[in-house]
């Protein structure tokens, strides 16, 4: 193996409200993964503010790639290609990625590599689990995309499900907003579950009668108000900790049971979690006892991998730069790019 | 000394290089399309034009805001990742000002209105001296169409009004202006990145440099939610 080169991608993320740089090695080595987080300034408003996102994001551009390069130890002159996210997520925040990545690999004479958000998410598996290979079922959870995605090779999708309305994460900021826990939801309801009691509350679990594989969160979450809503015209206390509870199982049931159907009906023996929800505890306990019951083995990322970053983004760089896959000078922020699209 | 300068804070989009005194090329569009597109293959396409190397230029110059949000950063972001893959330091041009340096000469006061929609204008006044060249009368800022104009009435002289904002409010400008006034023609009338590099030479020369870090577009606004919300 020593013979072979090693190739050096610096990556560059700016989908949503982190801005970040990294340069990782092979798809699976993490050389660097500066991450600057904007989240104690989107919390004052309750939610990502697009044109403050994009401001922080020139703001600390530089800085973060500098960052990331000197802590991988290696300057421009050792970075074989540049890959940056260039779709899905906000596109006044991606436009800043987009430009100084393509102005670093114009001026450095570096291949340039768009990279999908999503196809990020589900190569941060490729960094935690050196061993994992496609074939494989993946699940994408977070704060703005569902996704259930049958890996069929390094960049290659097919996709079985997505949500109908929200993204399983904004179900949980929307309900965490109105239980009174604040920005961001998902960890705050998390912690909050524990304490709670699951089958408190019976909440719905939506099914979609075209496609099983389909999501919807919308009427969970309207249930969730509902209960929250009649509760106080009746002056009735609420026990958050069980709505917490209750709303986190119905949406870890669904997700669950989906994706291991999927992976069973397709003959997949490996699920992988991917996205800033593939944190929650509740979702990584639902999915470890049916995976565990099927013979399936289950594969997900630490936190610092699941949340956005642009590791994830070198890794899937690095499969799509040995694809052959380059972009021009006139790559553009495409806000609402599909998984597979190039 | 060869500066690189870039204009896309409006429908302009524009990259030009110059040498000292000289303008070596500049490449300019004013038509509907993204910056984010069309930029850096301007910029690759002039340097291929030109037989030159990004990496021979001494100075990265930008006008720097107002504008429009997005177009702004696309140039920001062009220039600091250009800044940071090339080491070179960084003049920012308030657009303003770029856009007055295009009446070089003029014996006029200078007013270029840049459309910021809902009646106002981003704004400034400007004197051209033999002396001193470009100076500022009025430093660049949001304005009612009608507080610029009237603000050009008290001055009592000849003006003339340049920019993109002379188009929406042409009749408000003819209607209310009370002096000898002109509109620029066609080919001094906008941004251009030539102009930007002229006057980041002389502002280089008066030590107004940045590295290609800590600079920000002066947007000259606060996003929405910051002046909804009163932070």
């Amino acid at each position: 193996m020593s013979d072979e080169r090693e190739v050096k991608i610096l990556a560059i993320e700016s989908s949503c409200d982190e801005t970040s740089a990294a340069v990782v090695v092979n798809g699976r080595k993490v050389l660097s993964n500066i991450i600057y987080s904007q989240i104690d300034i989107h919390t004052l408003y309750g939610g990502v503010v697009p044109e403050i996102a994009s401001r922080k994001h020139i703001e600390k551009v530089n800085q973060v790639i500098k960052a990331a390069l000197k802590e991988a130890d290696c300057t421009l002159d050792d970075i074989d290609a540049v890959a940056v996210t260039y779709g899905p997520g906000l596109v006044g925040a991606l436009l800043v990625g987009v430009g100084a990545a393509k102005a670093i690999s114009y001026a450095k004479k570096l291949p340039l590599v768009g990279v999908h958000h999503i196809e990020g998410h589900i190569a941060a598996n490729f960094i935690e689990s050196p061993d994992l290979e496609p074939p494989f079922m993946c699940l994408v959870v977070s704060g703005g995309h569902t996704h259930l995605v049958k890996v069929t090779g390094y960049g290659e999708f097919e996709i079985l499900g997505v949500t109908r309305d929200d993204a399983a994460g904004e179900a949980f900021d929307k309900v965490a907003r109105a239980i009174g826990l604040g920005y961001p939801g998902g960890p705050k309801v998390d912690k909050l579950a524990k304490e709670g009691n699951p089958d408190a509350i019976s909440f719905p679990r939506a099914k979609i009668s075209d496609n099983e594989y389909d999501f919807s969160f919308s009427g969970l979450k309207s249930a969730v108000l509902n209960y929250i809503n009649s509760a106080e015209m009746k002056h009735e206390e609420i026990n958050r900790a069980d709505v917490a509870a209750s709303f986190q199982k119905s949406v870890t049931d669904v997700l669950s049971e989906h994706a291991v159907n999927a992976a069973k009906k397709y003959g997949m023996k490996k699920l992988a979690l991917a996205g800033g929800v593939a944190s929650n505890s509740g979702l990584r306990a639902a999915m470890k006892e049916l995976c565990d019951k099927n013979g399936i083995e289950l594969y997900y990322p630490k936190p610092v991998l699941c949340t956005d970053n642009a590791a994830m983004i070198g890794a899937a760089g690095y499969y799509e730069y040995i694809k052959g896959t380059r972009h021009g000078w006139d790559l553009n922020a495409i806000p609402n790019l599909k998984l597979g699209e190039r | 000394m060869k500066i690189l300068a870039f204009d896309s804070s409006g429908m302009v989009a524009s990259v030009a290089l110059t040498e000292d005194d000289i303008l070596l090329g500049e490449y300019t569009t004013n038509h509907k399309k993204t910056h984010s597109q069309t930029l850096l293959p301007m910029l690759d396409e002039l340097m291929k034009m030109l037989s030159m190397d990004v990496k021979d230029v001494d100075v990265l110059a930008l006008a720097n805001g107002p504008g429009s949000f997005t177009g702004l950063r696309i140039g920001a972001a062009t220039v600091k990742g250009l800044s940071l893959a090339l080491d070179k330091p960084v003049v920012t041009v308030p657009t303003l000002l770029g856009l007055a340096y295009n009446m070089w000469g003029s014996d006029h006061v200078i007013c270029p209105l840049m459309d910021a929609r809902r009646n106002q204008v981003y704004t400034g006044i400007y004197r051209y001296t033999d002396e001193e060249g470009i100076t500022t009368v009025l430093d660049q800022t949001p304005l009612d169409i009608a507080d610029i104009i009237d603000r050009v009435n008290k001055i009592g002289e000849p003006v003339v009004y340049l920019g993109d904002g002379t188009v929406p409010y042409a009749e408000q400008i003819k209607e209310k202006t009370k002096v000898g006034y002109t509109f620029a023609p066609a080919h001094m009338n906008r941004q251009s990145a030539g102009t930007v590099a002229v006057a980041a030479y002389e502002l280089y020369k008066q030590g107004h440099v940045s590295n290609g870090d800590d600079f920000a577009p002066d947007y000259l606004r606060k996003s929405q939610a910051e002046r909804e919300s009163g932070r």
